[in-house]
């Protein structure tokens, strides 16, 4: 059997990908939307379904940003109502480890992994900035530099907690009044440069043992603590020739800490359009590159570039002949700067604009945000499975532009050509999202298993 | 005439006896399932219920107020906003209060999952604020120091801490409250011809500055269905009546028999008289811990022997009734002349007693003419008599920051 696909749908965002202005577009924050992706990828029989989330409304040039989508449910509430409309579909989502203590974060990962049968997750994010501090008691209080050090110690102390409690420590002996088999069920200490904790945990062993855990990030202190702690890495690399470098790099760091490669998987998040013939695809890719960078939006995500204050310029116009403001002060807010280096890459954009004769709309939509997959459903999942087997990647985190039918068509269509090709499952194997995703799950994991079957 | 009187029942693990979990009817080892919760709430809904409540805590159980050794009881919760969470789905009309710990929980937090649990419900979420002032539940957390307090002796420190406890809770319902109205309801305008999604005069900021912390806002989640979701909050004393009578919707008092009933409510009046309460008047229910069989004698001897069971009378803050479905209808329609708006029934052995609530109580009430006999249509708030609240920002000069 060929390497097998990993697939997982990301729930539409906040920000341009999404387009809210089509009249397929539903709502993004009824529960029917996020029941109907639900359904639909665990029809497709995903992996996991994907949240992300912002604790504070993001802003520029001082305002809240108006164009894109605004406003979405609590990760972590959201997922435990799917789990009652779902059996199989992984529940994961970003729960920001800044602003939020372990203690409360692992009930509430335990708690949905109980609730669900075994289908947690989490992405290990953290915010250094004092902008999103002040929806919260302690303010910006995270040096910039001991961000992955936040991280670290957040998912060590949940681990921690989660491993309080053996796997046979509820007996439920009603007959002799054993409800738990010792007194010190859930003890625990942690004691970092962060955390100080005591105590007893309150929430028993669950069915995965620890909730799978994401990471993100992409510096190379991302990379050595993805590899070092987490199970999947949720990457920006989709050009074949970047994913295979970032899929050897990381995979290539794993032995050091005393890991496989089976035991990081690489899904780079991944767009795409599907047409009856290639040509239908472009085509198709371009409306919605159209849509997606409205002229307002072209003109904000040029500021972003530029770091300035570009309203008075005419989106069908040329590029403006200023330089971009390289100060610290960011005109952006609530979300990281896109562009480490904004000189190189206005005069990257300046190039193409002038070789092409583009417009500044023209130019924003061919330099951001290009579909990852565009072509007929055979190609796509042609092209995926090269991915996959060519080690650029283990599978996908598909983002699509329409909430909530944005995959209908990838699971109709795509997903019965990669079943044909024996690269992706027709029915699920296991209950649990480390069983779907092919992670180990240790000892004191299956023990607890057979304990379930048979209780 | 009868009055039609509310009905809540709060769930706790195998319910409030800590020797519940030992009855034949009990399933222990499906305390921390989905399915579990889900069938205890359809049976609630099966009863017409107002709604649920379900117990929270940053620590085990305990027989006293330290950890304790005991392993004969049960040991273990799971997070109660999610256990609502995931109840919702599978119910229509059944209101979810779960408890919420503002003293840790982040007030930004509480109002996105409480928001949420409005919008995956349809309009039936609550949360019920409770303190927490046990030293080991802030090394759980790990970020506040607990003072040496005594609340037996309750000398000034006590005293104090706990008052500042109360203050914080009632700044965190507070911010829960505006962030809730951060968002007016025609906030969302999908304006394709100015590619505007939202309008952003219709979002604000909230500026909450406190004694114990400063939240900016706005919400990350729009305003929920109910618009204001229900805030509860169980009440013993002078300072909890006035952090309901400031902060709460319905309150849960305890009296200790009937003729204490008037007494209670006469004390949330008077809270509300001082802390100048503006919305609409607090809706008072009573909480009894209930034990429920075809004779009074069959339920005091099951009473006995769950005492026997667990080695200890069981000791509740809330008044017991023992007996009959019907001698529970006649006692609760006969305290609810005394000015209590419901009841909120704690069963002893949730497996059985619920069931007894649904199949015995509310017929006896609805024979009565006391209880409903179909749910009516309309979210939580409208079932409980309470308008959907106009945000405080509607009308409000566009641009303009009213906080």
């Amino acid at each position: 059997m060929s390497k097998q696909v990993i697939l997982a749908a990301h729930f539409p965002g906040v920000n341009n990908t999404t387009v809210w202005s089509d009249p397929a577009a539903g709502s993004q924050i009824e529960f029917e939307s996020f029941v109907h992706m639900a359904n639909t990828a665990e029809r497709g029989k995903f992996d996991f379904m994907f949240f992300a989330e912002g604790l504070r409304l993001r802003e520029q040039r001082g305002v809240i940003h108006d164009l894109d989508v605004v406003g979405r449910p609590d990760t972590v509430t959201v997922l435990a109502a799917l789990a009652a409309v779902t059996t199989h579909l992984g529940l994961t989502g970003t729960l920001n480890a800044t602003f939020r203590e372990p203690y409360e974060l692992a009930r509430q990962l335990a708690t949905l992994d109980h609730l669900s049968g075994g289908r947690s997750g989490w992405n290990v994010v953290t915010s250094p900035d004092a902008f999103t501090g002040e929806n919260f008691r302690r303010g910006g209080f995270l040096d910039y530099s001991l961000r992955y050090e936040r991280a670290e110690e957040m998912i060590r102390a949940a681990r921690t907690l989660w491993d309080s409690w053996a796997d046979d420590a509820i007996v439920a002996d009603a007959e002799n009044g054993r409800f738990v088999a010792t007194p010190d069920v859930g003890h625990f200490d942690h004691h970092g440069k962060q955390i100080n904790i005591s105590g007893q945990f309150n929430v028993p062993h669950s069915p995965q043992g620890h909730p799978v855990i994401l990471q993100a990030g992409d510096s190379d202190a991302g990379r050595e603590l993805a590899a070092a702690t987490a199970d999947a890495i949720f990457s920006r690399h989709s050009r074949l020739d970047d994913a295979r470098a970032f899929f050897a790099d990381t995979k290539g760091r794993l032995a050091r800490f005393g890991r496989t490669p089976e035991q990081l998987k690489i899904l780079p998040a991944v767009t795409f359009v599907l047409g009856h013939s290639e040509a239908e695809a472009r085509e198709r890719a371009h409306e919605i590159r159209l849509q997606q960078v409205s002229p307002q939006t072209a003109t904000l995500l040029l500021e972003q570039v530029w770091n300035r204050d570009l309203s008075a310029y005419d989106v069908d116009g040329p590029l403006p002949e200023i330089d971009p403001d390289v100060s610290t002060t960011s005109i952006i807010q609530g979300r990281a700067r896109m562009w480490p280096d904004p000189m190189k890459t206005a005069s990257q954009w300046r190039r193409l604009a002038e070789t092409k004769g583009l417009s500044i709309r023209e130019t924003v939509i061919e330099a951001t945000g290009r579909q990852s997959f565009i072509g007929t459903p055979e190609q796509v999942a042609d092209e995926m499975i090269e991915y996959v087997e060519t080690d650029a990647c283990d599978g996908f985190i598909l983002v699509p532009h329409i909430t909530p039918g944005g995959i209908d068509d990838f699971v109709d269509r795509v997903v019965p050509l990669l079943q044909e090709r024996g690269a992706f499952r027709s029915e699920y194997r296991t209950n649990t999202l480390r069983g779907h995703l092919g992670l180990p799950s240790n000892a004191r994991d299956a023990a607890a298993a057979a304990v379930r079957e048979s209780a | 005439m009868t009055v039609s009187l509310h009905l809540a029942v709060a769930l706790d693990g195998a319910g409030f006896h800590p020797a519940a979990w030992r009855e034949p009817s009990a399933r222990p080892k499906e305390l921390f399932t989905a399915r579990y919760w889900t069938e205890l709430a359809q049976r609630a809904e099966r009863g017409l219920l107002d709604f649920i409540t379900i117990e929270d805590a940053f620590s085990l159980q305990s027989s006293r107020s330290t950890p304790d050794d005991r392993t004969d009881q049960v040991r273990g919760r799971l997070d109660a906003v999610l256990i609502a969470s995931v109840i919702a789905p599978s119910t229509k009309h059944l209101g979810l209060i779960p408890t919420v710990i503002p003293t840790h929980t982040e007030p930004f937090h509480v109002a996105s999952a409480v928001s949420t649990l409005d919008w995956v419900s349809k309009g039936r979420a609550g949360w019920r604020p409770q303190i927490s002032w046990k030293s080991h539940e802030a090394t759980h957390v790990g970020l506040r120091e607990v003072p040496p307090i005594d609340r037996r002796a309750n000398d000034e420190v006590t005293r104090g801490y706990i008052n500042d406890l109360f203050d914080e809770a009632a700044d965190a319902v507070e911010v829960v409250r505006r962030l809730w109205d951060s968002w007016e309801d025609d906030a969302i305008i999908r304006d394709v011809t100015t590619g505007r999604f939202v309008d952003r005069d219709k979002l604000h900021y909230i500026d909450f500055r406190g004694r114990f912390f400063n939240v900016k806002g706005p919400s990350i989640v729009p305003r929920p269905p109910q618009g204001q979701p229900i805030v509860a909050a169980l009440a013993h004393s002078e300072v909890p009546f006035r952090f309901a009578a400031k902060s709460a919707d319905v309150v849960f008092v305890t009296p200790a028999e009937g003729d204490d009933v008037s007494g209670k409510v006469g004390d949330i009046r008077a809270a509300e008289k001082t802390v100048e309460r503006a919305r609409e008047r607090l809706m008072v229910f009573a909480d009894l811990v209930v034990f429920l069989d075809e004779s009074i004698d069959r339920a005091e001897a099951r009473r006995a022997r769950l005492d026997e069971l667990d080695g200890h009378a069981y000791r509740s803050d809330a008044a017991f009734f023992v007996g009959t479905p019907n001698g529970l209808a006649d006692q609760l329609v006969d305290w609810q002349r005394h000015g209590l708006d419901g009841f909120r029934l704690r069963p002893a052995v949730v497996t059985h007693d619920l069931d007894a609530i649904v199949d015995g109580v509310v017929p006896a009430l609805q024979k009565r003419g006391a209880f409903r006999t179909e749910y009516p249509p309309g979210s939580l708030r409208a079932r409980l008599g309470l308008p959907r609240p106009e945000n405080r920002h509607a009308g409000a000069v566009a641009g303009s920051e009213t906080s």
